[in-house]
């Protein structure tokens, strides 16, 4: 039994204990405050200057892959995407509640519309004209139970200005049916070259479906089963994709090719499970983010999209691929 | 050991007993002195839960969907831990020691966060510590509560503890937003602070909180495992136990009802995590009163009642009230249902079971409550799925009207005035 203290030394106790619990999470909060968060610099870096494969950098910048090297733009992002007449950037703004911001950006990457919304950011595309713009965030308390999570994807046309916050009001054909649940969930949203046409992936029931969405007709139809995060090539005629080749917790996913007219598949030569949506880099390879060595960091890699080759590494602690042709 | 101690009683146990007589229209000590560990050690865990998330995504580029499904495993498993937990405090009569294990191992886990990075084995079994830790503590905490004050001042105590425990929950993730807007993605900071709160839980427990909550329960004999199981056997427990598990099981899970509203306002992201906040300020609000008001009238009373505002939410999103009246019908709805139900239960149970199993009857009562309540959202998700979510509302709905009917049966009119 331990010996009882007085009351009087039991509150000195603990008052002793307050005082330095509060002065060491203090001290350590202000270090940290002190790491600074992304300094707003500037860059002569705009995608009309310098063309190249963008990635997201360890410490969060997005830089161009030039002959050069690697060039830092001033953009923080957590996704970042550029093809056509610009580019998004995905970025959270802490605070009570914390939110996301999609910033869409010119050819000179300054800031032309910001939406906010809530969320963890996830995926990020921009069409191959510039137009339309689309992301996923990943979203708590929406669910069956407490702790786990569901998507919501948006669209931006930034010609007319029309945002959908939520696309989940599409009118969805399943199996040739119309087709209404409560668990619908859709991820992963790449266009078309027409602006119209976009490919996505739906999830209910624990399954998910690669579906063709109209955009001006607002309607969607599933294709096939098994699709998750489409990514269109620069021809339109197939789709890059993760496919979930095992049901357990580990390494579930493994990267395919679908043609969009005769529906085959290829394996891709990557063996490894990516949990990305790749980006076409022209139309014969595709890039992607693989966990790296140190913990928290990815690499970016590329494979030929026609089952052959095999992966290279096209950068290290780098994630968000994209490609930008330049003009 | 104590059989040897004799009648006598230890020493240590001597100073909190004068006390009680003359501070009878005051809230125990113990009660206040558990209500500030609860509202520390909430802090503590709502800062992580409400970072982890994004945490997990951003910095860890983990896939999130697995990780849902880990956490609804690990709530199956606390049920288990908790009746383990509840018994353990009341074999050696040792409810501090053993709840003190409980709050400092979900401390530790907020260091082991910190070092598993993105490791998913370190973050699945650190998650799965922290689960036991919160699974460990619960009885015995509230056979504390319940040993520690007269039992007609069983429903203002609890009510008291529930309202500081309440606190927590909406500091801690205010906390946590605050300090990643200071220290931009500086979730070590979040993780580092919510030790140290955790720890001071800990250190509060020790230094505050007697190690026998009842100075008749020190010198008592051990309770046995058998004893503990033959609980339901006595017929005022078992009807609480059974009433409170049928009531759970009509009870549909916040998540849904907070999706539900979701899809019938179209209720911008940014929101979503204010929503659980408000109902529990309404809680916060409530829970003394209600505590005070079950003193009064009889643990029944507040308690059925307190599911008619579960049945209003599910009336409410089924009928046409428009935007901001039905999120705060909801939420109103929702917090005073928590505060009239979550504590009162104890107290509605608490003096029903021996004071030498108080811990292991408390955590019976709550694993069954627990377990219906996870079936109760299965069996929503389902009709939902099936049918719409309409008839999903309705069907709860019908469901939670004849149980309440059921329940006022069931319920012993005054189980509580045995004395």
């Amino acid at each position: 039994m331990t010996p009882t203290l007085s009351p009087r030394a039991r509150v000195g106790a603990v008052s002793l204990a307050a005082v330095v619990l509060a002065t060491f999470a203090v001290v350590y909060t202000v270090r940290a405050a002190d790491r600074g968060g992304p300094a707003t610099g500037s860059s002569h870096v705009t995608l009309d200057n310098t063309p190249g494969l963008y990635v997201r950098t360890a410490d969060g910048k997005v830089a161009a892959l030039s002959k050069g090297g690697a060039r830092e733009t001033a953009l923080s992002c957590r996704r970042f995407y550029a093809s056509g007449t610009g580019a998004v950037c995905l970025t959270t703004k802490p605070g009570i509640p914390p939110r996301t911001q999609a910033i869409v950006l010119d050819r000179s990457l300054r800031p032309r519309r910001t939406v906010t919304f809530g969320g963890t950011p996830n995926r990020a595309r921009v069409s191959p004209s510039g137009r339309m713009v689309s992301w996923t965030v990943f979203v708590t308390g929406d669910s069956y139970s407490g702790g786990s999570f569901s998507t919501r994807s948006g669209i931006l046309d930034t010609r007319t200005g029309y945002l959908v916050k939520n696309v989940e009001t599409l009118q969805l054909t399943l199996d040739g049916r119309r087709y209404a649940a409560s668990d619908v969930n859709f991820w992963g949203i790449t266009f078309a070259r027409d602006d119209n046409r976009f490919y996505a992936t739906v999830a209910t029931r624990g399954r998910t479906y690669l579906v063709e969405g109209d955009f001006k007709a607002w309607t969607a139809r599933a294709l096939r089963e098994n699709v998750e995060c489409p990514s269109l090539s620069p021809d339109g005629t197939r789709v890059a994709y993760k496919k979930r080749v095992r049901d357990s917790g580990s390494d579930p996913w493994r990267l395919h090719v679908l043609d969009l007219k005769t529906l085959r598949d290829t394996e891709l030569a990557e063996t490894r499970s990516v949990d990305d949506q790749a980006a076409w880099l022209d139309d014969g390879t595709v890039a992607y983010a693989l966990p790296g060595r140190a913990r928290g960091s990815s690499d970016v890699w590329s494979v030929p999209a026609d089952g052959t080759g095999e992966p290279v590494r096209r950068a290290r602690d780098a994630s968000s691929p994209s490609m930008n042709a330049g003009r | 050991m104590y059989l040897a101690a004799g009648r006598s009683g230890p020493p240590s146990t001597v100073q909190a007993a004068p006390e009680r007589p003359a501070r009878r229209t005051r809230v125990a000590s113990t009660v206040l002195a558990l209500g500030a560990v609860s509202l520390v050690t909430d802090i503590s865990s709502e800062m992580v839960t409400a970072v982890l998330p994004l945490y997990f995504v951003l910095q860890l580029g983990l896939n999130p969907l697995q990780f849902g499904f880990l956490d609804g495993l690990y709530n199956g498993v606390s049920a288990v831990v908790r009746l383990a937990g509840g018994h353990l405090a009341d074999r050696r009569q040792r409810h501090r020691l053993v709840a003190g294990a409980g709050y400092a191992l979900s401390a530790v886990c907020k260091l082991g966060l910190l070092f598993a990075g993105g490791s998913t084995t370190a973050l699945s079994a650190t998650l799965a510590a922290d689960r036991v830790g919160k699974g460990v503590r619960t009885a015995p905490r509230d056979a504390m509560i319940s040993l520690s004050c007269a039992e007609r001042d069983l429903g203002r105590a609890f009510g008291v503890h529930r309202a500081m425990d309440t606190t927590g929950a909406l500091l801690g993730p205010l906390a946590a937003f605050a300090l990643l807007w200071l220290a931009v993605d500086a979730y070590d900071v979040v993780f580092l602070v919510s030790f140290c709160f955790g720890l001071f839980g800990v250190v509060l427990l020790y230094a505050f909180v007697p190690a026998h909550p009842s100075p008749a329960a020190a010198t008592s004999r051990p309770s046995d495992l058998r004893a503990a199981l033959r609980l339901p056997a006595v017929p005022a427990f078992r009807r609480v136990l059974v009433a409170a598990s049928l009531l759970g099981l009509m009870s549909v899970g916040d998540g849904f009802l907070y999706l539900v509203l979701q899809k019938r306002l179209d209720l911008d992201t940014v929101y979503f995590p204010l929503l659980p906040l408000g109902s529990a300020a309404v809680y916060l609000l409530l829970a003394v009163p209600v505590g005070r008001a079950a003193d009064r009238l009889g643990r029944r009373i507040p308690y059925l009642w307190g599911h008619l505002g579960l049945l209003g939410v599910y009336l409410v999103l089924f009928s046409p009230v428009p935007g901001w009246p039905l999120t705060v019908l909801v939420l109103v709805l929702l917090g005073t249902y928590y505060a009239a139900t979550d504590g009162v239960l104890m107290a509605l149970g608490g003096p029903v079971v021996p004071e030498k199993q108080r811990a292991a009857g408390l955590a019976l009562l709550q694993s069954g409550q627990a377990v219906g309540r996870l079936l109760a959202s299965v069996l929503f998700g389902a009709a939902w799925t099936l049918w719409s979510m309409q008839a999903a509302l309705a069907l709860a709905a019908a469901g939670l009207t004849a149980t309440l009917l059921l329940a006022r049966f069931l319920l012993p009119a005054h189980p509580t005035e045995s004395a």
